[in-house]
Order: C-alpha cells, then structure tokens, then sequence
C-alpha cells in the first residue's frame, strides 16, 4: 500500500513521468537490484539533511544534482536532455554517493534498527565456520575510503572476517557499509552478541590427535583460560558456551 | 534415475568409447560429485581392502558388481530372473559401497596424490576467512560411520572446519571421506605445513571509528585465542609446557 502512495506522490511533482504509470524510486529500484540485499532502505530526510552530507561534496561531481536524483527530485526535462554517457554517469555516482550516505547511516539510530532487522533474518548470510552453529553475519568494511577493498563479513561469534559466497555481494565497496558498524551494532545491541563456542578441530588420524596441531591448541586454549581467568577477577562472564 | 543425467552430461565422449559408460567415472563426473577422486578397479577388486564393508553395505555383492561393471551388460535379463532387489536399491548401496572404499583409498599413496592434484586445483573450494587469503580446503568427515554427519571442509591454514559453499555439496556423507583424511594428508605432504606457518597470521579486531572495544563489554574480544600462535621466547616456552597437557593458570 505504501508504494502506491508514494508513487501518486512521484507522480505529482512530475510533470513528465505521467506517460509511464509504473514509475519507481530511485532508492527502490537501486535495493531491488539483484546483489544490493545488503543494503538497507536510507530515509530520504536524512539524504537531504545537508549535515549528514558533510565532506561528502567532493566524492561526486555535480553533487546537488545526483543528490536529487536520488531522491528523484530531479525533473525530468533534465534528465531527458542528458546524453546516455552523462546518465551512465549520474546512475554510477548516485550509485557510489548511496553507498558512502549509507555507511553514514547505519550507524544512526534509525539505521541500526533497520540493519538488526536485516540481521535478524540472516540477509547477510551465515557463518560457514562450523562450530559457530550459522551465526548471521555483519558487513563490515575495512577501509572508509570508496574504492580500496570490497566489503567482508563479520561473524560477531567467531569475531573473524569472511569473504561473501556470492561474487556479487564480493564486489560490493567495503567503504558503502564502513569499518564502524559491526562495533557499533554490538554496542547498541548488545543481547545480540552471541555465546562464542569453545569447540575447536584438531586434525586426528584414526583417532589420535596430530601431535603438532594438538599442542598450538592446548596453547591456545591455555591463552582462553588466561582471558578466562582475567575476566573473572573482574567479575565478568565472558559468555562461552 | 540420477545416474541418467550423469550419462548425458558425457555422452560425448562414451558414444566413442564404447557401447556403456563405466560406473566409476559417471559416478565421479556427476554434478556435486566434484569431491570424490576415482578409484582403480584393482583397488577394489583386491578383497584386503574390502575387508568388514560386507556388514556395513547392504546388498554388497550386487552393489560391488555394479560399481566394477559386471553385471552392466546383462543389466535387465539379470533383473528379471534372480534377484527381486530394485535397481535403485542396489544403486544406492552402490554409491555408499563407492564412498566408504573412497575414503579409505585416499589414505594410500595413489589415492593422496589424486587427491593432492583435485587440492591444487582448488577443487575442494577455498577458505571463506579473509585472512586465509583463498586457502584451498580439504575435505572431511566427523565420523566414520554412514548416515551420521555431512561432509566439512579443512582449512589448513587457519585449521578450522567450515561447511562447503555450495549447497550441492552440503548433502555429501561425511564418511566418505573419513576423519583421518586431512590429518594424513598434512603428514604426506610435509611442505604444506611449513607453507602454512610461513603464512602471516594476521588476525582482526572489532574497532569503532579506530578504537578497539574494551574487553569488558559483551561485545570484546573473547575469541582471539582461536587465531593466536606463539610469537615471542616466552609464549614459546609456554608452548613447550603445552605438549602434553594444559598448565594450570595462575
């Protein structure tokens, strides 16, 4: 029902659009592609709230304009007069602008209430570390400059970092998600952390133990106990299970 | 019915080769099969090797003769006179007949070599983990015994088990390839390991706008254990005192 009134309202600030009755939001048109599920839904208040946009002015040219087209509050006749090369471009820059407004607000409020719900239903993906039992995943960036890495995920029981399955999530802009959010949403959510399991492997041969490999895990278990041990003196249940 | 679509997908190349396609190399060239190496018929055909897959296999004689061909020729005229068995049953107990002489081949010589070429060739898939930096992985089973668990993934770098990517693999017995798979394929071939130590160990930590999450929150550091390693003299003390139990903490 929400579509069909938001587009009427398209509709009427549009003079142009009137020809084609379906005509969609950017924003829905740009989440519905296929490889965007890690996206989530940015409000359009706060795209236009210039102070949420700060330092963000030089990443595109002709800012103001690819804002608009965003929101689509960019009339058509322009758009009309545009060559396909300069549009290629507005879709490409609106693209990247997106995504870095998007890093920005998944640390909002709004924005973590929107990503936990698509946490909640694994959009991310889950764990294919095996003890961690298909823990769902956090996007998380390793840079918060556009263009260095691709986006990894973070699976808060393991706390390591995973490629995603699919090439298309793998080359989605690490920067479009940022290196903050994962730590951010723990932080406000923290029920959501879940109990980090204490199971390991260790490689055995008809049923005895890899020497080598059993001794780093003795020692890395050792290490555990440590944390174990330090964390109780401050009178605080690590959570493991 | 499934054996079919394996035969289509070769046809190509057995029209030529003869009048009927062999059970083994269909078996393996199936879609999600990807992880099983061929067995040579004289590995099976020697009974040491079979020894006690009699009990475990149902139908063992139909199902052995299945897999070495030689009852392939004779395929409906056999069905029709003996045996009230289904051909599908004793497909069935083929392919797990198939596994459990599998994961005792790939323990040989031969068979760690096979196994070795399909491990260059990334055929296992590589590690999900960042930092493994795409680590071909080695398939493995928690149990020896059919029926129990699916089959995982090694991954000798980060030595932890991940299930395989894709779901065509998610269905494939464990057994199939045994427990002691990775473990004998690491002692085989030595120059793995010290490639993996060689490996940087890089690890990650959860950090908010560059600062890193006080282990006292829920959400700190609980799990870094599980990628550490000895570095300096004194954890590699620590080390040695590790060799056969866990010392106590003070």
């Amino acid at each position: 029902m929400a579509d069909v009134e938001m587009t009427e309202a398209r509709l009427d600030t549009a003079e142009g659009s009137i020809s084609s009755e379906y005509v969609e939001f950017w924003i829905d048109l740009f989440l519905g592609r296929k490889g965007h599920e890690y996206f989530c839904d940015v409000d359009t208040d706060y795209i236009t709230d210039r102070f949420n946009l700060i330092n963000l002015q030089k990443t595109v040219n002709k800012f103001t304009q690819v804002i608009q087209y965003i929101v689509d509050e960019l009339d058509d006749g322009v758009l009309e007069q545009m060559s396909s090369a300069r549009l290629e471009q507005l879709e490409h820059d609106a693209r990247k602008l997106y995504g870095l407004i998007h890093a920005r607000y998944v640390i909002t409020i709004k924005g973590l209430q929107k990503m936990l719900q698509k946490y909640k239903e694994a959009d991310f993906g889950r764990c294919p570390r095996v003890y961690c039992n298909f823990q769902p995943l956090l996007p998380v960036g390793l840079h918060d400059t556009p263009g260095v890495d691709c986006v990894k995920l973070y699976c808060p029981c393991c706390e390591d970092l995973y490629i995603p399955k699919s090439s298309r999530h793998s080359a989605i802009d690490g920067a479009y998600f940022g290196t903050s959010f994962p730590g951010m949403f723990l932080q406000a959510f923290p029920e959501m952390v879940p109990p980090r399991p204490v199971k390991r492997y260790v490689p055995r041969i008809f049923g005895f133990e890899l020497h080598k490999q059993a001794q780093v895990a003795r020692w890395q278990e050792l290490q555990r106990r440590k944390l174990v041990h330090s964390l109780e003196q401050r009178g605080i249940d690590g959570g493991w299970k | 019915m499934s054996e079919y679509i394996g035969d289509n997908s070769r046809t190509g190349s057995s029209e030529e080769s003869g009048t009927f396609d062999e059970w083994i190399p269909s078996f393996c060239a199936r879609f999600g099969h990807e992880y099983f190496c061929q067995v040579p018929t004289e590995f099976i055909e020697d009974d040491f090797n079979m020894t006690g897959l009699g009990q475990e296999v149902p139908h063992y004689r139909k199902a052995l003769d299945l897999i070495l061909d030689l009852e392939a020729m004779s395929d409906e005229e056999g069905q029709d006179s003996e045996e009230p068995v289904s051909r599908s049953i004793v497909e069935h107990a083929a392919e797990q007949l198939y596994g459990l002489v599998h994961a005792r081949y790939i323990l040989t010589k031969p068979g760690l070599q096979a196994m070795a070429e399909k491990f260059d060739h990334k055929e296992f898939g590589t590690c999900p983990r960042y930092y493994c930096g795409g680590m071909q992985m080695l398939p493995c089973g928690l149990t020896d015994t059919l029926g129990k668990l699916t089959v995982r993934l090694y991954c000798p770098s980060c030595q932890d088990l991940y299930l395989p990517q894709s779901s065509r693999h998610l269905c494939l017995e464990g057994a199939f390839w045994g427990t002691s798979f990775p473990g004998v394929f690491l002692k085989h071939f030595k120059e793995l390991e010290d490639y993996v130590d060689r490996k940087n160990k890089e690890t990650y930590e959860l950090r908010v706008f560059g600062f890193r999450i006080a282990d006292e929150a829920p959400s700190g550091t609980r799990m870094r254990w599980l990628r550490q390693y000895p570095k300096t003299s004194e954890e590699q003390l620590e080390l040695q005192d590790c060799e056969f139990q866990i010392p106590k903490v003070q």
